[in-house]
């Protein structure tokens, strides 16, 4: 680590102050963190608010690591890892000045069933009562999760042991809220916080503006460390061209979206030592959905895998030096990886080879004829940021080469997150990525093909593809269950759940990514964890 | 006094004749006969000289270029090895003027650009035409609440900018497919950008055959075959439209130079001629982010909508004198 870059343990109050200036070009949604999955917000949450765990504010790896936040230490499982007994730290405060409570711990899980929250039943539903959370929230008690406020004690029995328990918690939508937070969600109201800032003003046509949080001391600083900014403002309405121009030019410290493919070369040559790649567990998938002509055909699935020339995504992202074909839906360095391909050319599902090569168009449109789907109409739903709609032309044109009749349809990147995932919306197929919320198997396999993931008639149905196997479903229970004591076999049965998920291809694995940064001159300590990218609290502009 | 062999010649006959001698008119008519046969000639272009299909993304592909295998999209050499820019001009038969963004040969694509951008602008002008012709042959006859209604009507129209007006329908229409009763029309259809356009400058060119219906409805011969009782109907198709044809004629140019600007204008937002279909403004499109590294992509179809709407307005002027009966034969 070079010597100007400090870890989160040794803060220099020397940096202290100014105005941290970031720019996106739209508003990432509601403000309730129950709520919110972009991962645009999930950063500023990061550094407002806490669960009773959290991921380790460190640089590379080590940020992976779930520790404790809001609770003193990790407990031990109980029950074979149906029980947990967690004690909550004493002494932190709400920025109303409020004391955080057992029963604002309480209430939070509870409101995360009542309102909704988009992982709900993947996260939490293994805690007991979740299941009638889910089916009725308006009489949602949540029995599985008891508080004692004598004792500082916060009880969760589970329905069935559940290794990622820990870092579920960690994620932002189990942040701690006051008990007496509205039911509903929060729009543009955030509530108060408990990290180093507090939210002030929000306008999604506009910006957004964070302040240090009055009552806020450091009780560990892995946890959640002091930040340096006085000020965060988060303006809106910049186009990625112009976020990348504005922070060569010094007007804004960050810019959120991805780097324009055309603007790469120029950060490279010119602003090489304010551009930083940073590796991420992130990727590009094709999500094809199993209820809806053509896709319910299990060929033509497989076809658009055999076809899509993941060397070319790879191109439209912005080359190799910052991307990688991928052919399973768990990106390297996450435990399950499966590490084959078993569509590329001259390989199959029985013979899978050990990574991609090349595309097979003829054995996709042998496929497409068998499946008899020739010559149907497919719109392809993709965002409208650059690289998106770069890569949605290229896909465009192979679904038009494969025979189908192909309409691209972008959607302003706010929404068609969520716009994908209802299915009233009756979307055949979409282009979309995933970021890791943790970095486990369960996060990119059973999030998105379980069962609990599938929503019907929500914007919340992370499951984008319909996807309910019993098979798979039995595959994945029985891998999240032996994780909790054999990791390294529970690994095994997650890339074996994987394979399976394979052979049905309800999606189309594209590449796995890092992300391309470019940061004013100002700006110093450039902090990025793996999950949540640049740390807000941890750079500093004087 | 006129020359005697204008008195001899038939007015269309003779404007014909003052275009033949106008070199500006025969320039422009060479330029677009030029422009028109190359477009037409797109298909043959791809597949037999650049060998490539203009429709189909190609970003993974090489090709021969001096004897070397060269990558269509060409990794950048700069320390952190960030992004890719398409090939540049080749000055040979494959990517002359380089790839777009997708890979996919300029060349190609710009005369099938050109073939819609073509299509598109002579459509609309042509609709245009006919339908501020009855606007305008209505209102000038018929006058009194008919004229005042017609004449509100297109000033509300003309009242609106023009492209705000044209970019509003687009939206509509790109959004999804376009539901009339029975009849269903694609978003991608060329249809879309043709009416839209057409609609949009029906004020521009009803105005001034209006004025011109003004004049001809109290000309000599329309009172006397009013007097006679021949019906109005074939007042308007024998007597008025003749006598407005000068007008339409003049006007269709310029309307198809105004329509062509319009129609880059919607491509270039992509609001008009829809992917992978190229026309001219969707190409400045494609190039607009590679404007610094590889301008060629939009100048070569920027180049082509300036030198075909000149050529345009050149002949709409030359037009207007070749068919202005108050001038003598020059």
């Amino acid at each position: 680590m070079p010597a100007d870059l400090l870890p989160a343990t040794q803060y220099d109050p020397a940096h202290r102050g100014g105005t941290l200036r970031l720019a996106a070009d739209g508003p990432g949604g509601t403000i309730d963190p129950a709520i919110n999955y972009q991962s645009e917000f999930a950063q500023l949450f990061t550094v407002t608010y806490d669960g009773l765990t959290t991921f380790r504010k460190a640089r590379g790896r080590a940020s992976d690591e779930a520790i404790a936040d809001l609770a003193e230490a990790l407990p031990e499982p109980l029950d074979g890892g149906l029980t947990y007994v967690f004690h909550l730290r004493r002494g932190i405060r709400f920025s109303d000045g409020r004391e955080v409570r057992v029963a604002d711990v309480v209430a939070s899980m509870r409101r995360l069933f009542i309102v909704h929250s988009p992982t709900s039943g993947s996260f939490f539903g293994s805690i007991v009562g979740a299941d009638a959370c889910l089916r009725d929230s308006s009489h949602c008690t949540l029995p599985g999760v008891i508080g004692d406020e004598a004792a500082g004690t916060i009880t969760f029995h589970l329905t069935h042991p559940d290794a990622d328990f820990f870092d579920k918690l960690a994620f932002p939508h189990a942040s701690i809220l006051p008990a007496d937070t509205p039911l509903h969600d929060l729009g543009n109201d955030a509530p108060p916080t408990t990290g180093p800032y507090r939210f002030v003003s929000y306008n999604p046509n506009s910006q957004l503006v964070m302040e240090r949080n009055p009552f806020f001391h450091v009780w560990n600083a892995e946890a959640q460390p002091d930040g340096y900014a006085d000020r965060i403002v988060y303006t809106f309405g910049v186009p990625d061209e112009a976020q990348v121009t504005a922070v060569e030019n010094g007007q804004y410290d960050w810019g959120f979206d991805n780097i324009p493919l055309d603007r790469l070369g120029e950060l490279g040559d010119r602003f090489t030592a304010q551009t930083h790649i940073e590796g991420l567990y992130a990727i590009y998938y094709i999500t094809m959905n199993t209820r809806l002509a053509p896709f319910d055909n299990v060929l033509v699935r497989r076809a658009i895998n055999y076809a899509v020339n993941r060397h070319a995504i790879s191109i439209l992202y912005g080359g190799t030096a910052i991307s990688q074909p991928l052919c399973d839906m768990t990106p390297p360095g996450i435990a399950g990886h499966v590490g084959t391909c078993p569509y590329t050319k001259g390989a199959d599902l029985d013979h899978p080879a050990p990574a991609w090569a090349a595309p097979d168009m003829e054995r996709a449109k042998q496929l497409v004829e068998q499946s008899g789907t020739r010559g149907q109409h497919i719109t392809l739903i993709i965002s409208n940021r650059a690289a998106e709609q770069a890569m949605g032309a290229y896909l465009q044109s192979m679904l038009t080469e494969l025979g189908y009749k192909t309409s691209l349809k972008a959607i302003t990147n706010d929404i068609q997150f969520n716009y994908i995932q209802n299915t009233n919306n009756r979307v055949q197929i979409a282009l979309t990525d995933w970021y890791a919320d943790y970095a486990k198997p369960s996060d990119f396999i059973y999030d998105l093909f379980s069962c609990t993931s599938f929503h019907p008639g929500s914007d919340a149905s992370i499951n984008i593809t319909g996807l309910c196997d019993p098979g798979i479903e039995a595959l994945m229970d029985r891998a999240g269950v032996v994780s909790v004591t054999d990791r390294a076999r529970g690994a095994q049965l997650w890339a074996d759940a994987g394979r399976a998920i394979q052979a049905l291809a309800p999606t189309a694995p594209l590449i796995q990514i890092d992300r391309v940064n470019v940061v004013s001159k100002r700006l110093g300590n450039f902090f990025t964890t793996d999950l949540y990218h640049l740390l807000f609290s941890q750079v500093w502009v004087r | 006094m006129m020359p005697l062999d204008a008195t001899i010649l038939s007015p269309s006959r003779l404007a014909l004749r003052r275009l033949r001698r106008d070199p500006s008119a025969l320039a422009a008519i060479a330029v677009l006969a030029l422009v028109t046969l190359a477009c037409l000639a797109a298909g043959l272009y791809a597949r037999h000289v650049a060998h490539t299909d203009p429709f189909t993304s190609d970003v993974a592909a090489a090709i021969t270029l001096h004897g070397q295998l060269t990558d269509i999209m060409q990794p950048n050499d700069n320390p952190l090895h960030l992004g890719l820019t398409p090939i540049g001009p080749t000055w040979s038969v494959q990517y002359l003027l380089g790839s777009d963004p997708q890979g996919r040969d300029v060349a190609a694509r710009l005369l099938y650009g050109g073939r819609n951008s073509l299509l598109i602008s002579a459509s609309a002008s042509l609709l245009c035409i006919a339908m501020a012709a009855v606007v305008g042959i209505l209102a000038g006859y018929f006058g009194g609440f008919v004229d005042a209604a017609l004449s509100r009507m297109m000033d509300i129209m003309w009242a609106i900018p023009v492209y705000l007006f044209a970019i509003s329908l687009s939206i509509v229409t790109v959004a999804q497919d376009l539901h009339l009763g029975p009849i269903t029309i694609a978003s991608d259809n060329l249809i879309l950008p043709i009416v839209i356009i057409a609609i949009v400058y029906v004020p521009y060119a009803a105005r001034p055959i209006r004025g011109r219906v003004l004049s001809l409805r109290h000309a000599e011969f329309v009172t006397v075959a009013r007097s006679l009782g021949v019906r109005e109907a074939r007042i308007l198709l024998r007597d008025i439209l003749p006598n407005v044809a000068p007008t339409l004629i003049v006007l269709a140019p310029l309307v198809m130079a105004l329509a062509m600007l319009a129609e880059s204008a919607l491509s270039f937002l992509s609001i008009g001629v829809q992917a992978p279909a190229a026309s001219w403004g969707t190409i400045i499109n494609d190039g607009q982010g590679l404007i610094y590294t590889r301008p060629m992509v939009a100048i070569a179809p920027g180049l082509a909508i300036v030198v075909t709407v000149l050529a345009l307005n050149v002949l709409g002027d030359s037009l207007r004198d070749a068919l202005d009966a108050r001038e003598g034969d020059r």
